[in-house]
């Protein structure tokens, strides 16, 4: 359904909602899959993303992103220098990524003592995104919902524990997806829940033993 | 929301209430937010709106490539024959906020970011000289959203879609509608600006230099809230557009889908094409690389 609030909205930083505001987007799940502002960040532009993106301050946006700022956030103007005091050290390439993308798609990969996410999304139009890779994983992540990332080993009634916890933790769940690489190797869960993800949920979630790696996403939109 | 103005008005009609009453209610019953906050929400646009206009008319603003800037100032402080009137003020205001977009500024995409002016300059400019509070405007924003509804399900709010008659040409028949209600005309005159401005911006292209929303982005949000003031005169004088408003919309869509790709945004046909504008883009746009 088209809401009032979609056409007269969102307030931004021009100067182009999918080239400036959903780049931010992109760049604040790149953040919350590292869980905080990365020292390094590569950052590689496909398609228009790399045509015009300077002109757009694609760049500035994804940097402001990854240092949570949000797209209405004026300091997306100096956020590459901003980047450089925060010891945040950013490279942008442009690249034609493999594979059929939307002609707005990057490829981010953050890294963070001693960890490191690579996601790759596309910026849809009038802010909207889709994340479509995690870590090598094909996934979809729109942001409009509070999102878990859950990498588990691949084994029998995992989905059940998740859903369990969540429930016993009081949340409510909108959507889920499982996808995997190979068969008995690590499935990456995606929950999009109908409200943020609760202490208690969070720690019974991580409490089950198959569960590698849990994140939260929040809502960019 | 609605997917036909024509039953849109038909509703207000019936309820005895205005479109952006219609609208306020419907989208507090679709149930994903209170009316409270679709007001919150929408009077927060209109601060920013009134923010953006006040700062762009400075006249210090260059976007990124410095090729726009300044402009908006220069005009309300121009000496033409419409100096000093409605007129100029929309225009100048629907410049202003497009200098601050260039810019990086802070504005509403209403509907996108590259048509952000044209709804703030008609409002504000009509605001100006007319006595109207902050209830009324946010109503006037509310009619402006339920049109773009209308336009986004039946044909398109995007230029790579749609050409510039999706962006700035949707964004004047929102405006023309919110025109109307914020001057006391009817549902049933609203509906008749939307089609009398949109008519005027059918087949519109989307031909920005580099592909950047700075050239002629910029001046079309000026000239797109001409065409809506254009419709509002004629529709409160009672002019009735004799194509149904809901077929209007549709043939923008139609149109959109019909122009070849040049004209959807790539930067491909039109004045992007043009030796000058080729020769911009490529000093001044599409050289800037990515700072390492």
């Amino acid at each position: 359904m088209v809401s009032l609030l979609d056409i007269i909205g969102p307030v931004m930083v021009g100067p182009s909602s999918s080239h400036t505001a959903g780049a931010c987007r992109l760049g604040l799940i790149a953040r919350a899959l590292l869980g905080g502002t990365p020292e390094t960040a590569k950052v590689e532009l496909h398609g228009s993303f790399a045509r015009t993106g300077t002109g757009h301050g694609t760049d500035r946006a994804i940097a402001a992103g990854l240092l949570g700022y949000q797209p209405d956030d004026e300091r997306i103007r100096e956020a590459l220098d901003h980047a450089e005091r925060a010891g945040m050290t950013i490279t942008f390439d442009n690249t034609k990524l493999r594979g059929e993308h939307h002609p707005n798609t990057t490829r981010i990969t953050v890294r963070r003592e001693g960890r490191s996410a690579v996601m790759t999304g596309s910026s849809l139009g009038a802010g909207r995104i889709l994340v479509t890779a995690i870590d090598n994983f094909p996934v979809e992540i729109t942001g409009t919902y509070p999102t878990l990332v859950v990498v588990a080993h691949d084994e029998p009634g995992i989905v059940a524990s998740v859903a369990t916890a969540l429930s016993e933790g009081a949340v409510n769940l909108a959507t889920m997806r499982v996808s995997r690489r190979q068969k008995g190797g690590d499935a990456i869960h995606i929950y999009e829940l109908d409200s943020p993800p609760t202490p208690d949920a969070l720690e019974r979630i991580r409490a089950i033993k198959a569960v590698k790696t849990l994140r939260v996403v929040e809502r960019v939109s | 929301m609605y997917d036909s103005l024509l039953e849109a008005v038909e509703a207000a009609e019936a309820a005895g209430v205005s479109l952006g009453e219609l609208a306020l209610e419907t989208e507090a019953a679709g149930g994903l937010r209170t009316r409270e906050q679709v007001e919150h929400g929408l009077q927060r646009a209109l601060d920013v709106m009134r923010g953006a206009v006040e700062r762009g008319l400075k006249g210090d603003l260059y976007s990124v490539s410095g090729l726009v800037g300044g402009d908006a100032a220069k005009l309300r402080n121009g000496t033409g024959p419409l100096a000093g009137t409605v007129f100029t003020d929309a225009l100048s205001a629907a410049l202003a906020v497009q200098e601050v977009n260039a810019a990086m500024g802070v504005i509403v995409a209403a509907p996108t970011a590259g048509g952000a002016g044209v709804l703030p300059g008609v409002l504000l400019g009509l605001a100006g000289r007319h006595n109207l509070d902050d209830d009324a405007m946010v109503r006037a924003l509310a009619t402006a959203g339920l049109v773009g509804a209308v336009v986004a399900v039946r044909a398109s709010l995007s230029g790579a879609e749609g050409g510039c008659q999706a962006e700035t040409g949707a964004a004047a028949g929102m405006a023309a509608a919110a025109g109307v209600e914020l001057l006391g005309g009817t549902p049933r005159q609203a509906m008749h600006a939307v089609s009398l401005t949109m008519q005027g911006t059918l087949g519109l292209v989307c031909d920005p230099l580099g592909g950047l929303v700075e050239v002629p982005c910029v001046y079309r949000n000026a000239t797109g809230a001409a065409m809506a003031l254009a419709g509002i005169e004629m529709a409160l004088a009672g002019v009735a557009f004799p194509i149904p408003v809901d077929e209007v919309v549709d043939t923008m869509g139609q149109i959109g889908r019909d122009m070849d790709v040049r004209y959807r945004e790539t930067a491909g046909g039109g004045l992007a094409a043009t030796p000058t504008g080729r020769r911009l883009a490529r000093e001044r746009l599409v050289q800037l690389k990515p700072r390492k």
